[in-house]
């Protein structure tokens, strides 16, 4: 089995689907011939022709237009925002038009299309490279939201992104872009939409995390293992559909629940999860469900290690739930 | 001083105008700062027009029979006595809203007959009678605007947003412009699948100031798409006038920056709209790209009925175009053919009223709800958990206390 990393994954179920699927269109800034500015795309042009793999004139909202106007006609558009910072001129695309088109035409038309789109920081990135938007999305009814922290599940979930009948935001996380590596089939396979991955299992605290953060939590979660700290780690990948099973389950097990993502502590996600476990796990919580989050500023860029979450923070964290 | 609307040399031959072809650019003085155009741009796109205000066309410009010219008056009669009804059923309050297009009948029915039935239809908020042409039952129509239980859309939309699948009538969106790239991609889409599709959206004047225009307007130039842009410059994006609304003299000189071909049309003449509108689609499904159709027309009423136009617009601003009602003229056109008699005519209008009205009765008496389910409906594909968990949480509130559906909410 190939050594992959996240880039060369995407790349693969890409080029898996195009061959499955005639249907299946790429478009966006710079992902023609040149393969896109993190290479997601390359060789894709040479064997699927510019019809197929169409770069765009530079404007967010054009892009996203222009796929939802190609998914009604029933192409299977794969539009790709080159950095999440810039999808807010698609917003009201996505938020407005994509994600209701299937409720508010009462189920006549429907709106297929994953948009990807490299998000997170950690890569000296500043405002506007750096920024994670999921919670602008999960909150609108209508978009699913795939975020993978692994090349095996960038290729599993993106295939299934690809057959998904609803429009998908597949935030790919470039801090981990190639640094996280590992094994991944060749050819087809798929990893459900709506399905967390327990990576540790554990009995004292529950770690949810996604993405580039997972890392993160996994570095503290074997930090904390060698101070004694029985750590349970689940990796979300799939923010909407969440699996609110999975994290009830390990939560009612463990009794402790810490929270970790990029994004600013105030209604990020972590906040709907905070509730969600309260609603539903409170009369097991032996400790307050604690958040560790970027924080309530523009993302930085001097001090951006500051500023996420990692696995030093992660652990003071831990420490204090379980003291509690 | 406001500008009379549709100033400038009117010309009645409209085929193959050499001045709507794309041109080099010119030289620009570039310091010639806000200088207005003197009419520069109202001479190179001058309005072209078949029939005249008092019904007389040059029989040579004339692309339609005396049936189709018959058959399309029918539409054009149609949809202004829907909207002068539903105005009147708003006012009733038996319906929450409703927005039309009186004055502008020729422009949206003229554009959707130059068009075939396999093209899309991408819609502003006007054109609700081009999806009765494609097929939408008039009964169905009108549920939409009540949200009840015949609603295709399942009461999730303010009226006057319908959709219409079978007809290719795609589904109507309040924000402005934001239909205009989906247009490009549909036939964008349609081209890479080989078919003959070409793609027709509607705009008003003042949608030319969205985002959304010029991104369409330049992703459809730019690569050569099959699409008919057809903007209904009616004077007025609700209380402001057109020349708050763009410094340009013309809506039609705007393709010219995108590479495109311009036309300007009497927009109240239906003639020249479905003549226009044939051109463009030929153009665009021969590949050479797409148009841009500025038809020129007032709106005679407020923006809907939630606006009042006597605070903003004085009376005396609406009263020539009185004068150039598109439905008058093809009335006036169909009698000196001899194609209908007045008589005729007159029978007309009463079974279209009828029509209407009957319609109505239909409509309304049907279940003023859809079922509660389909609140949770057509979110996904599938309900998730959510809409599960949430559609149980208000049926048992719901039978826990009947007010949970009353209309009445708490603002003392």
């Amino acid at each position: 089995m190939p050594t992959l990393n996240i880039v060369q994954a995407v790349n693969d179920a890409l080029r898996v689907e195009m061959r499955r699927n005639p249907d299946v269109v790429v478009l966006g800034e710079d992902v023609g011939a040149f393969g896109g500015v993190f290479r997601a795309t390359q060789g894709l042009f040479d064997e699927f022709g510019k019809d197929r793999v169409i770069d765009t004139p530079l404007a967010e909202g054009g892009i996203i237009g222009t796929a939802v106007g190609m998914a009604l006609y029933g192409l299977k558009p794969v539009p790709e925002i080159q950095f999440a910072d810039y999808i807010f001129p698609a917003f009201d695309q996505l938020v407005n038009e994509a994600a209701k088109y299937r409720y508010r035409s009462g189920g006549q038309y429907t709106c297929g299309m994953v948009v990807r789109s490299p998000y997170g920081g950690g890569i000296k990135g500043g405002h506007y490279h750096s920024q994670s938007p999921e919670a602008h999305f999960i909150h609108t009814p209508g978009i699913k939201v795939v975020v993978p922290s692994n090349p095996y599940d960038a290729k599993g979930l993106l295939l299934s992104a690809l057959r998904d009948p609803d429009p998908v935001l597949f935030l790919e996380p470039k801090r981990v872009y190639r640094a996280a590596r590992g094994e991944v089939p060749e050819g087809n396979y798929v990893e459900p939409l709506g399905k967390a991955r327990t990576t540790r299992f554990g009995t004292q605290v529950t770690v949810l995390a996604w993405g580039a953060m997972w890392h993160e939590a996994d570095q503290a979660a074997r930090e904390a293992e060698e101070e004694g700290l029985d750590c349970e780690v689940l990796d979300l990948r799939s923010l909407q559909p969440l699996d609110v099973d999975a994290i009830v389950t390990s939560v009612q097990k463990t009794g402790r629940a810490v929270v970790v993502h990029e994004a600013p502590r105030t209604c990020g996600f972590g906040a709907e999860l905070s509730a969600l476990i309260q609603e539903r796990c409170f009369l097991h919580l032996e400790a307050p469900v604690t958040r560790v989050t970027g924080f309530d500023t523009p993302f930085p860029y001097t001090l951006e290690n500051e500023y996420l979450p990692r696995a030093p923070r992660i652990l003071k964290a831990i420490r204090e739930v379980v003291a509690y | 001083m406001r500008r009379e609307h549709d100033v400038g040399p009117v010309h009645r031959s409209s085929r193959a105008d050499p001045r709507s072809e794309p041109r080099p650019p010119a030289p620009q003085d570039h310091d010639a700062g806000a200088s207005p155009s003197g009419g520069r741009w109202l001479r190179e796109f001058p309005l072209l027009r078949v029939l005249d205000e008092e019904g007389v066309a040059d029989p040579g410009e004339v692309l339609l029979t005396d049936d189709g010219v018959a058959r399309l008056y029918r539409w054009m009669l149609l949809s202004r006595t829907v909207d002068e009804r539903m105005v009147t059923l708003q006012r009733q309050g038996r319906i929450g809203f409703y927005i039309g297009a009186v004055g502008e009948e020729a422009a949206v029915v003229g554009s959707a007959a130059g068009m075939e039935d396999g093209d899309w239809v991408f819609p502003c908020y006007r054109e609700h009678v081009v999806s009765l042409m494609r097929g939408l039952p008039l009964v169905a129509f009108l549920c939409d605007l009540f949200g009840n239980a015949g609603d295709l859309i399942k009461g999730r939309q303010m009226p006057c947003h319908e959709a219409w699948r079978p007809g290719h009538f795609t589904s109507i969106s309040s924000p402005i412009g934001t239909q205009l790239t989906h247009a490009v991609g549909a036939a964008w889409a349609a081209r890479l699948k080989r078919q003959e599709m070409v793609a027709i959206t509607y705009l008003g004047e003042g949608a030319t100031s969205s985002h959304d225009f010029h991104t369409a307007m330049n992703f459809a130039g730019v690569n050569r798409v099959p699409v008919v842009f057809v903007c209904r410059n009616n004077g007025w994006a609700i209380s402001v006038p057109v020349e708050r609304q763009t410094a340009a003299e013309t809506m039609a000189q705007k393709a010219i920056a995108y590479g495109m071909r311009g036309e300007r049309v009497d927009g109240n003449d239906l003639f020249a709209v479905y003549a226009a509108t044939r051109r463009a689609r030929a153009r665009a499904a021969a590949g050479e790209g797409p148009s841009l159709l500025e038809c020129v027309t007032y709106r005679m009423e407020g923006h809907s009925t939630s606006d009042d136009p006597r605070v903003y617009r004085p009376a005396a601003l609406v009263e020539p175009w009185r004068r150039k009602d598109p439905l008058a003229r093809v009335r006036r056109y169909l009698g000196r053919q001899g194609a209908l008699t007045d008589d005729a005519l007159d029978a007309l209008q009463a079974a279209v009223r009828e029509e209407v009205l009957a319609a109505l009765r239909e409509a309304e008496a049907l279940d003023p709800r859809p079922p509660l389910e389909s609140l949770f409906e057509d979110v996904y594909a599938e309900p998730l958990w959510q809409q599960r968990e949430q559609r149980a949480e208000l049926e048992a509130a719901v039978a826990a206390d009947p007010r949970v559906s009353d209309p009445r909410h708490a603002d003392s």
